[in-house]
């Protein structure tokens, strides 16, 4: 268990030493091999005729089909699809008509992204069998950034859960550990990338859904700010938190991501209206120092030492670049989960009421009436943890408790972004962990209050709409790899990238693959 | 103890707009099932709501016209609740704070006579409030259809303050506000297709009691007589239950237009939870002045204000202002003229034929035009009505026949015939006396048909007046004197109407083109002077 001792410590000028970290022996040595390559190195590749991106997405599907029987992190993929679509980037880019720096990457999309003609599941029996018939706005975009849409990838059922066990389609399994869990609810789109079955990967994320995972698999998740990235063609979670956001190895190549999907959408009232910075070339161009936070409510009880430990590290590390480290409090902290459970069942409670078995998704056999339609459609089609939140949900927003939950939990999650503003008067950024532990056994967390207390640290950015990203900042003593969550300001997503970056340009984490 | 009825108003009307309130789908009636829709409207995962500007631009001014508070923001909540009509199983509306607030609708009742002008009325409103409309089921014997064409159709709930207490007054209030709405071109209000709807709740209460009694809602009152039928027979029930020692419950009641009965829907133990919370995909939308400004300027003179200007202006008759406004006598009939137009065409030809004669205007827009127009349109519907044939040859020959009916006349494409200044010059042709009443009638009936000029059509008829210093006239009139000397004695005796007696000749020898009031004055002088 951590104790303030060693925060004071991290806090201290020189109070830890940085350490070389000793390589575990499940730990492969750095990888040639192209499905373990950025983004940026891979282009680099394509636009130098050294490789073809039919090449680079065969060995991206080889992968996938000598790995995902061990790891299961789709859901779906259509071959030829993405085949078809590598072909389509490479004659583009023989024609000199490349699209830039996403022209023939593998994407993974998490499977609650719609992709015209591609199933849309939820990883829910619901929708076990729907095909969407329309693009998500991210993914019309990438589709004109020339990226390969390539399969789609396992999740918590309607992204509800930390560990991707609530999937119908059976729960994916840590790379580093397949006993273990890849973190939740974007498991899949984690584990893809730790596993060499994506070159990067969209998650969403409502409380920690993209940090988390990325942090349990040991790669760079971000959670833009709220808005700017648009949610039209995002399976709905809870409305006022879902944001769609980048997985990758690098923080470049998240930048890179990011860049494409950003932007205002007039199909996504909460879209933001903000010119889109060229997020790879900031991230280059910003040096620091920064002022960065430590919030002291993040480094309490519940946190491993050994997470305690590599996060204080990565402190000392910005320290001794000059940066000043200084101690914050956002004190309504402890109110984070609870509010957090409170408005986003509410949400999803209604936002779920569409599946009804009547135009698409599951529909029950011989129902007597309309209501034994949809009491059966969907006691059948739902998973148990989705039913619990849909009912947690209609609850706070019956008549005569609506005062006493929802309408409190909005004010509180006001005051929960107030304390991030009041920080953000004295700091650029703050630094903290992502998980209080690393990846945890598949089973270990049963009982639901202490899957919901995984994501004690991430929540607080969804409720405060702020952009945060998770870059690997270690491995436990058993190898699993540990995440250091940097938290920025609104809409200052290149900031917050040249904050990671220059963290992850000297350390090595990046360069390390499980053995799978 | 004497009870009195307290009747409260829940319209629903849909707006006019070209697309859907949260997309870009088209809106309209009678396409077929399901394409006016697209993954928005059908709640495809993943799928979000914009909002359509135009249709609270249409709200806005609504409220304008009825001197209603605009909020500062227009918030959006979501109503909870599941039917299969419902794609998202809940409905966007709007809850804690519609958009418009108060304001009133005036209403006139029912003149002792039908040319007297009945009292007027205002009924305060509570509220009105943008929503989307549902889909429809069609219910078969073993299944339901869905069609979501209507889903997402923007949607005005209006509502008033229980303030009315007799079912006239409902139906007055009813057609003042479909009035009114159709003059600032919100909405059709076509009950047939269901783009207004009326809910009611009544309730009874001793005379002089200032609480409300148990509240009945009555639905599907789907035609304006039926709001009025509806509502009298719901009081009548509250009273005979009532009068009976019985009690009240509050319920929900499904009234049978056809039937004149009701029935019992739900009680209140098995009301809604619609678990109201704001929509957290619609960012509230700021109404500021300028916007109503531009708003308010764009909203019509209201009907009655144009009615009383009428008055004064014009001078005209409740008779005339009250179709050509028009009132509520005709808001439900066979000629649908609730619209401006009647108005407009009014003024457009009294602009050119002077303000002096505006009441001939009238009686010729009230008497002929709309004559016209009823006769053509009732003689094309009773065509179109003819029952189907048995046999497959006599069908199809049927059938061809309608192909040469042509089309069916409107306001406007008869208007285009009478056209303004048509109208115009036969009215001063009348009052010049180039024309007489009688061909009149005869030359408007060839103008509705070939759209030419009033006076070129009598003039090729020979239907105009000899000019009035035809010494012809002056003979024709002197002989005709001569020749009835028995009329001759009977006028000197003060026999006044014997002079009628000397008109016929003329006329004869006129080939009935004289002038009658030339032929009148003359016959005058020249008795005077014998």
């Amino acid at each position: 268990m951590n104790t303030g001792a060693s925060l004071a410590d991290a806090l201290k000028p020189g109070g830890v030493k940085h350490r070389p970290l000793l390589l575990q022996t499940k730990i492969s040595n750095v990888s040639s091999e192209l499905f373990y390559q950025t983004a940026t190195e891979l282009v680099a590749l394509l636009d130098a005729k050294k490789l073809s991106s039919v090449e680079l997405t065969a060995a991206v599907i080889a992968r996938t089909k000598a790995v995902d029987a061990r790891v299961k992190a789709f859901n779906s993929y259509d071959e030829a699809d993405a085949l078809a679509q590598a072909a389509a980037s490479d004659a583009r880019r023989s024609a000199g008509q490349g699209r830039g720096p996403l022209d023939g990457i593998p994407v993974g999309f998490k499977d609650v992204i719609a992709v015209a003609g591609q199933p849309l599941t939820a990883s829910s029996k619901m929708l076990a069998n729907f095909v969407s018939p329309y693009d998500a706005t991210v993914t019309t975009k990438l589709k004109n950034a020339g990226a390969i849409c390539w399969g789609r990838l396992n999740l918590d059922e309607f992204a509800m859960g930390s560990s991707t066990e609530n999937s119908a389609f059976g729960a994916t399994r840590n790379p580093w550990d397949l006993t273990r869990v890849p973190g939740g609810s974007s498991g899949g789109s984690a584990a893809a990338l730790a596993a060499g079955e994506a070159i990067v990967t969209l998650g969403s994320d409502t409380g920690g859904s993209i940090r988390q995972p990325a942090a349990l698999c040991g790669v760079v998740g971000l959670k833009p700010t709220y808005g700017l990235v648009s949610r039209y063609g995002l399976i709905a979670f809870a409305s006022s938190l879902d944001q769609i956001g980048p997985f990758a190895r690098t923080v470049e190549d998240a930048a890179i991501l990011l860049g494409a999907i950003a932007g205002h959408d007039e199909r996504d009232s909460t879209s933001f209206n903000t010119a889109i910075p060229d997020y790879r070339t900031e991230l280059k161009k910003r040096k620091g120092p920064w002022r960065l936070g430590i919030p002291k409510e993040y480094f309490g009880a519940g946190l491993d030492p050994e997470v305690a430990a590599a996060v204080e590290k990565a402190i000392a590390f910005y320290r001794s670049q000059g940066c000043e480290i200084k101690e914050v409090s956002l004190p309504h902290t402890e109110f984070g989960v609870g509010v957090y459970y409170i408005i986003a069942t509410a949400e999803c409670s209604s936002n779920l009421s569409r599946y009804d078995g009547i135009r698409y998704g599951h529909r029950a056999k011989e129902a007597k009436d309309i209501i034994d339609l949809y009491f059966k459609s969907r006691a059948e089609g739902f998973g148990a943890e989705v039913k619990r939140r849909i009912i947690l949900g209609t609850y706070v927003l019956s008549s005569g408790y609506y005062d006493a939950y929802y309408l409190r939990a909005q004010k509180v999650r006001t005051l929960i972004r107030q304390d991030f503003l009041n920080a953000y008067r004295e700091v650029d950024a703050l630094l903290t962990p992502t998980s209080p532990t690393p990846a945890f056994k598949a089973g270990a967390k049963a009982d639901p209050l202490a899957m919901y207390l995984c994501d004690v640290y991430t929540i607080g950015v969804n409720l405060a709409g702020l952009p945060a990203i998770s870059v690997p900042c270690g491995f436990s003593s058993g190898g699993l790899p540990i995440g250091l969550q940097i938290i920025g300001q609104p809409f200052h997503e290149a900031g917050l990238l040249a904050i990671a970056h220059a963290y992850e340009q000297a350390h090595d984490w990046k360069n390390l693959h499980p053995k799978l | 103890m004497n009870y009195e009825a307290v009747i409260g108003l829940e319209v629903h009307v849909q707006v006019r707009t070209r697309s859907k309130m949260f997309t870009r789908v088209a809106t309209g009636f009678g396409a077929p099932p399901n394409t006016l829709t697209d993954p928005v409207v059908l709640a495809l995962p993943g799928t979000l709501p914009v909002m359509n500007k135009a249709a609270l631009d249409a709200i806005i001014k609504t409220g304008l016209m009825l001197g209603c508070d605009i909020a500062p923001v227009c918030k959006w909540d979501r109503k909870n609740y599941f039917y299969a009509d419902s794609p998202k199983n809940y409905q966007i509306s709007q809850y804690d704070q519609p958009i418009c607030l108060g304001g009133s609708v005036e209403i006139e009742l029912p003149g002792p006579a039908r040319n007297v002008m009945g009292e007027h009325k205002t009924i305060p409103l509570t509220r009105i409030h943008l929503e989307e409309d549902v889909g429809k089921l069609n219910h078969g014997a073993a299944d339901s259809l869905i069609d979501f064409n209507r889903a997402g159709t923007p949607l005005m709930e209006i509502v008033s303050e229980p303030a009315m207490h007799t079912a006239e007054e409902a139906f007055a209030y009813l057609t003042s506000l479909r009035q009114t709405i159709i003059y600032g071109g919100i909405s059709d209000c076509d009950m047939e297709k269901g783009q207004l709807r009326c809910d009611a709740n009544i309730s009874i209460r001793p005379v002089g009691e200032t609480k409300l009694g148990t509240k009945v809602e009555l639905k599907n009152l789907n035609s304006i007589s039926f709001v009025r039928d509806g509502i009298a027979h719901e009081i009548k029930r509250q009273l005979a239950v009532v009068a009976a020692g019985g009690t009240l419950v509050q319920e929900t009641r499904d009234y049978d237009g056809q039937t004149g009965a009701s029935q019992s829907l739900r009680s209140k133990e098995m009301a809604h939870d619609y678990r109201y919370f704001p929509d957290p995909d619609l960012m509230p939308v700021k109404v500021d002045e300028a916007w109503k400004q531009t708003l308010r300027a764009e909203c019509p003179e209201l009907p009655f204000d144009k009615q009383r200007r009428f008055f004064e202006q014009y001078q005209l008759p409740y008779t005339l202002t009250s179709v050509l406004v028009p009132d509520h006598a005709f808001a439900d009939c066979s000629v649908p003229l609730s619209d401006r137009s009647l108005a407009d065409y009014f003024e457009e030809t009294v602009k050119l034929a002077g303000s002096d004669r505006a009441q001939s205007v009238g009686n010729w827009i009230v008497n002929d035009f709309l004559r016209i127009l009823r006769v053509r349109q009732e003689a094309y519907d009773e065509k179109l009505q003819l029952p189907r044939l048995n046999d497959r040859e006599l069908q199809k020959d049927f059938d061809s026949s309608l192909e040469n009916l042509g089309n069916r006349e409107t306001f406007q494409s008869l208007k285009n015939k009478i056209t303004p200044a048509n109208l115009a010059e036969l009215v001063s042709e009348v009052a010049a006396g180039r024309l007489h009443s009688g061909t009149a009638y005869q030359v408007i009936n060839a103008v509705a048909s070939s759209g030419e000029a009033p006076s070129i059509i009598a003039s090729r008829a020979g239907l105009l007046s000899l000019p009035t210093n035809s010494a012809e006239l002056e003979q024709w009139c002197r002989e005709s004197i001569a020749a009835n000397a028995k009329a001759l004695a009977e006028f000197k005796t003060g026999k006044e109407s014997a002079i009628n007696a000397f008109k016929g000749p003329v006329m004869k020898a006129a080939k009935g083109k004289a002038n009658p009031k030339l032929v009148d004055e003359t016959l005058r002088r020249l008795l005077a002077a014998s």
